[in-house]
C-alpha cells in the first residue's frame, strides 16, 4: 500500500494555452522537485506530448500516466487517463479525426508544439486543439473504457467547461466514479446539489498552464502499489476506494 | 453606432473598455459554445455569451467582433479579464438574460 502525492491534470506546451516553458522534461522535472510521486499531462484533446513525459518521467524516477482532456460536443471537458502509451496515442488519433477542423493561429490562441524525448520541437499540431470534438459525453466513459482507460469529468465547480454548468446537471445515467473539483472548498455544497457526486472519488489537480502552479505535495492518492495500474485501479474504485 | 456609444447608453456595465471605441457595432450574434462563435459569429457583431473563460477573449479577437457582452451576471474569469485588457477586447456586462440584452443591442440598431 503506498500514498502517492499526485497531480493528474497539467497541460504542455502542446495546450495552445499552455505556457512555452511547459515542456514535457521542465514539468517532469518541477514535479520531481516539488516532491510529487505521480503526475499526468492532460493536453486538450491530445496525447502528442506523452511520449515524451514518459520518457522524461523513467529517467527522473516519477510515475507519470499517459492522458488526454477531452473537449466534448457539449464543451465539458473530461481528463482521461490510459494504463498503456499504445492506447493513448490511438486514442489521440480517434480523438483528433473527430476534433472540429480548423486551423490554429498561433498569434490568438498560442504554439501547439510536440516535443521528443531529448526535450526538443520535433512537431506542431495543426488544428486548433482547443476547440470541441463530435465525441459526446454520453457515451465517453464506455469509449475511455475500451482503450483500457479512465474518465473523470475535469474541474466540475467551474463555470466553463464544465459538466454540471455546460449541462446543468450530473446526467442520470452515468458511470463515472471519480471526479475532479477545483476548489474542494465548494465541496459540501456541491455535493448537496449534485447527489451524484456521493458515490465518487473526489480528487483535485492543478490543471497548470504553467510550471508554478502544478500542485505543491498536499493531497494523496491511496493506492496498492506504485504503478499507473494502481492508480487507475484507485480512480475507478470511486468512494468504495 | 460604436462601441462608445453603446457604452455610453450605460444599458451595460463596462467590464474592459478595449482599445478601440470608435469601430462600428453592425449587428448582434448569441451563442456560448466557443466551438460555434469562432466560426459563426460576424465580424464587428456585438457578441452576448455567458461563457466567461479566457477563450472567450481569443475567440472574440479571432472573430474580430466589436465586442462581449457578459449576460446572465455571467463574469469573466481572472485570466480572461487579463487577456481582455492585454488584448484591447471590449467587454460589456449584464444581469439582463441572453434574449434581452440581445435585444437592447438590436433595438438601439435598428430602431
Amino acid at each position: 500500500m503506498a500514498e502517492l502525492y499526485y497531480d493528474l491534470h497539467i497541460h504542455s506546451c502542446l495546450s495552445p494555452c499552455g505556457d512555452d516553458d511547459m515542456t514535457p522534461a521542465n514539468i517532469v522535472g518541477m514535479s520531481v522537485i516539488k516532491g510529487l510521486d505521480v503526475i499526468a499531462v492532460t493536453d486538450h484533446n491530445s496525447c502528442k506530448n506523452c511520449p515524451a513525459v514518459l520518457a522524461a518521467a523513467e529517467e527522473y524516477g516519477i510515475l507519470a500516466i499517459p492522458g488526454m482532456e477531452i473537449n466534448t460536443s457539449e464543451e465539458v471537458h473530461a481528463v482521461c487517463l490510459f494504463e498503456e502509451l499504445k492506447a493513448a496515442m490511438e486514442f489521440d488519433a480517434y480523438v483528433y479525426e473527430r476534433l472540429i477542423p480548423f486551423p490554429n493561429k498561433e498569434e490568438v490562441f498560442g504554439k501547439q508544439q510536440i516535443y521528443d524525448g531529448a526535450d526538443q520541437v520535433c512537431g506542431i499540431v495543426p488544428n486548433l486543439l482547443i476547440n470541441a470534438t463530435d465525441i459526446s459525453f454520453d457515451g465517453l466513459w464506455e469509449l475511455v473504457r475500451g482503450y483500457g482507460g479512465i474518465m473523470f469529468p475535469a474541474h466540475v465547480d467551474k463555470t466553463a467547461n464544465s459538466l454540471i454548468t455546460n449541462l446543468g446537471f450530473v446526467p442520470p445515467d452515468s458511470r463515472f466514479v471519480t471526479a475532479e473539483v477545483k476548489d474542494l472548498g465548494k465541496l459540501h455544497k456541491l455535493r448537496k446539489e449534485n447527489p451524484y457526486l456521493e458515490g465518487c472519488r473526489i480528487i483535485s489537480n492543478s490543471d497548470a498552464h504553467y510550471l508554478e502552479h502544478i500542485h505543491e505535495p498536499e493531497l494523496t492518492l491511496h493506492v496498492e502499489e506504485k504503478s499507473v495500474r494502481a492508480v487507475l485501479e484507485a480512480l475507478l474504485n470511486g468512494a468504495a476506494g | 453606432m460604436t462601441v462608445k456609444e453603446l457604452m455610453d447608453k450605460q444599458i451595460f456595465h463596462v467590464v474592459n473598455a478595449g482599445e478601440d471605441e470608435e469601430r462600428q457595432v453592425t449587428g448582434v450574434f448569441c451563442c456560448d459554445l466557443l466551438s460555434i462563435a469562432m466560426g459563426r459569429a460576424p465580424a464587428d457583431g456585438a457578441w452576448v455569451t455567458v461563457m466567461g473563460n479566457v477563450n472567450t477573449i481569443a475567440v472574440a479577437t479571432l472573430a474580430d467582433v466589436s465586442c462581449v457582452i457578459m449576460a446572465e451576471g455571467a463574469a469573466l474569469d481572472e485570466v480572461a479579464r487579463a487577456r481582455a485588457k492585454e488584448q484591447g477586447v471590449t467587454v460589456l456586462a449584464t444581469e439582463e438574460p441572453v434574449f434581452e440584452a440581445a435585444l437592447k443591442v438590436h433595438q438601439e440598431l435598428h430602431g
